[in-house]
């Protein structure tokens, strides 16, 4: 009688179901025990915590004793790889979470969406006025950074060469860099020396957004413009056709989709920066369709103002705090879906 | 004889010269933005800087006595936050380009992206109301357990408004960027030196160290500066987390917190007038050379290792 041959490949090797029989071990060992340690009120979370821990170290030790030490690091490292994904993960579940709770009633409730803060102490109101600013000012932040931004990549990627472009190229980077309240203090030292002391309007609002969007704008559309092959190009130009209607012909249209998420991304950058607009756009309880004059309100600084300076009734500042942070997460995402559905359906496709 | 042909030269029409030329200007454009920005911070904070420190908010001896627990708080700040971040960015990326499920790897990259996509006032509307009372009884346990450390020195804040919960909020914010870059450094490692690990017997965590961290190295050091400018300029977060005080202390825990230069500026900006509207505009330009630094290194650091990248 001889011994059954071992099968050396997966000799001295834990089962693949190992694992999993382990997790489940774990969870259920210690989400059982507080179970019963509790009386029928367990707390699910600190279980589920203290399981994962046991899984992690049993996991360790079960293959440093039957695959051996390298085996068993290689083991650890993969749960806390994994650790550190859920641990990223926690904080956007928990804010998303807190922010539909306490904010969609407020949001529904009717006259959030349809009337402005004039007049209003402790409850009602709304946000009309701040999401109409949050448009306008965005809106002219996006006129004035696209043209701008769009021909300097066009610069860059078809005209630039020498000492210029570099230049450029290295100032759009330290433009990325620049700090979303240092872009506001900036345009109120521009607007104070055009229009005097103190002036607030929607205008320079949109002005030290462009400051935060143009390089985000420029980035985007260049690495997609260098995208666009060469023979595309060089073909155009075989048939007579300028430079500059080759650009507009047969480049930007190659590139378009590429470009218009890269816009979306940067709208839904700076569609919720709220510092340059505290600076220079102020604040108000009025509509104010009007970007050129007077103060505008935004919805970021809605969401700021609310939260900063809470009347006698405190708890309808805070939930209209809390629904004015729905209603900016709703439009970001809103603008990011668009962009991954345009980026999906009309980009050209690449390997990898 | 012969000579050499002549070059032809393209035919220049007027659209060439204007489309060209709008196209230079919009590049001149960012040079004239830049400048414009640095000389209009410049001309407002002089007055700052030669003013009778005795009419600035809360009358230290000079402006600099002012903004030193500002710079100290602003650094500080974004160092635990760096601290925090990067370890974990660093594991996510690597959970994204290597160990997660190729299907999936992509919709995972997506959801740190959404990180990326909540606006600050949110973040600290959230650490504010949510995260500071849900963390206060942690550090009532620290200091009441650890209180010998320095670092969590009694006596402990009531509120849990404190510089760590601002470090954390911060950190859950710079993560995306540092994320994202990371990402892409560790997926341009090349694939033959991965396979040439793998193939002389190292398990993934070893094939990683030896292959994978050293190529990207440069890029997490690169990722990690970009998201501590990131992190030194936010404002609305730590403005609406933080509870503040004008002093200097690396105690975590406390009720006394150095405030951050851009937060200061946010909280007394509205109430400003005169002098102390230049005072607050001189502190946001030594933040813009602060950050002005700190992304120039981490782009140097970039462009360094673009000249030894790829397979070689």
């Amino acid at each position: 009688m001889s011994a059954p041959i071992a099968n050396t490949l997966t000799a001295g090797k834990l089962p693949k179901s190992a694992q999993w029989t382990l997790l489940a071990g774990c969870l259920g060992v210690f989400v059982i025990g507080d179970w019963l340690l509790q009386n029928g009120d367990p707390n699910w979370i600190g279980a589920v915590l203290l399981g994962v821990v046991a899984f992690v170290i049993l996991n360790f030790v079960l293959a440093l004793l039957v695959e051996g030490r390298r085996q068993a690091v290689d083991r650890l490292v993969t749960s806390l790889v994994t650790a550190a994904f859920v641990v990223a993960v926690i904080p956007l579940a928990w804010l998303l979470e807190t922010v539909l709770q306490y904010g969609l009633g407020t949001f529904l409730n009717g006259t959030f969406l349809n009337s402005s803060m004039r007049n209003v102490v402790g409850e009602g109101g709304g946000a009309l006025h701040a999401i109409v600013g949050t448009l306008e000012i965005t809106g002219l932040a996006t006129l004035i950074s696209v043209p701008v931004g769009l021909m300097t990549a066009i610069y860059l990627v078809e005209y630039g060469t020498g000492r210029l472009a570099r230049g450029i190229t290295f100032l759009v980077d330290v433009m990325t860099g620049i700090p979303s309240i240092v872009a506001g203090l900036a345009t109120y030292a521009l607007f104070v020396i055009l229009l005097g002391e103190g002036s607030k309007s929607g205008l320079a609002g949109s002005v030290s957004l462009s400051i935060l969007m143009i390089p985000v704008v420029v980035r985007s559309s260049e690495e997609i413009l260098k995208l666009v092959p060469n023979e595309l190009r060089e073909a155009s130009y075989a048939l007579g056709v300028p430079k500059w209607l080759t650009i507009l012909r047969i480049v930007l249209p190659t590139s378009l989709a590429g470009i218009t998420t890269g816009i979306m991304l940067a709208i839904s950058r700076v569609i919720g920066e709220t510092a340059p607009l505290l600076v220079v756009a102020g604040f108000t309880t009025s509509m104010n369709y009007n970007p050129f004059a007077e103060r505008m309100m935004s919805l970021p600084v809605f969401v700021y103002n609310q939260y900063v300076s809470p009347g006698t009734e405190a708890g309808f500042y805070i939930e209209r705090a809390w629904a004015g942070a729905l209603t900016l997460i709703l439009i970001v995402a809103l603008l990011n879906v668009v962009a991954r559905v345009v980026s999906y359906f009309f980009s050209p496709k690449l390997p990898r | 004889m012969t000579t050499a042909p002549a070059r032809i030269r393209a035919k220049q029409r007027p659209a060439d010269r204007i489309f060209r030329g709008s196209a230079t200007l919009a590049g001149g454009l960012i040079l004239i933005i830049l400048a414009a920005v640095a000389i209009f911070l410049i001309a407002q904070s002089i007055p700052a800087f030669v003013v009778d420190p005795a009419e600035i908010k809360g009358s230290p001896d000079s402006f600099w006595t002012f903004v030193g627990p500002l710079v100290f708080g602003t650094v500080w700040a974004a160092a635990l936050a760096l601290v925090m971040a990067v370890p974990i960015a660093v594991g996510i990326a690597l959970f994204i380009s290597h160990y997660a499920p190729r299907r999936l790897a992509q919709s995972l990259g997506y959801v740190v992206d959404l990180l990326a996509a909540v606006p600050s006032v949110v973040f600290g509307l959230w650490g504010g109301r949510v995260l500071a009372p849900a963390i206060q009884p942690l550090y009532d346990w620290l200091v009441t357990h650890l209180g010998w450390i320095p670092l969590f020195a009694p006596p402990v804040s009531g509120t849990g408004r404190t510089i760590l919960t601002v470090a954390i909020v911060l950190a859950v914010m710079i993560l995306p960027i540092i994320t994202a870059l990371c990402r892409e450094v560790f997926l341009q490692t090349p694939l033959l030196h991965e396979e040439a690990a793998l193939a002389l017997g190292a398990t993934r965590w070893e094939m990683i160290r030896i292959a994978v961290l050293p190529f990207g190295r440069s890029g997490i050091v690169s990722a990690a500066m970009l998201g501590l400018g990131r992190a030194l300029g936010e404002t609305m977060a730590v403005a609406m987390v933080l509870s503040p005080a004008a002093v200097i202390t690396f105690v975590l825990t406390s009720s006394q917190n150095p405030s951050t230069i851009a937060s200061n500026i946010a909280l007394n900006y509205p109430e400003a007038h005169g002098i102390g509207v230049n005072v607050l505009i001189a502190t946001g330009l030594i933040l813009f050379v602060i950050t002005f630094l700190v992304n120039s290194i981490a782009r140097w650091v970039v462009n360094r290792r673009k000249d030894f990248s790829g397979a070689n």
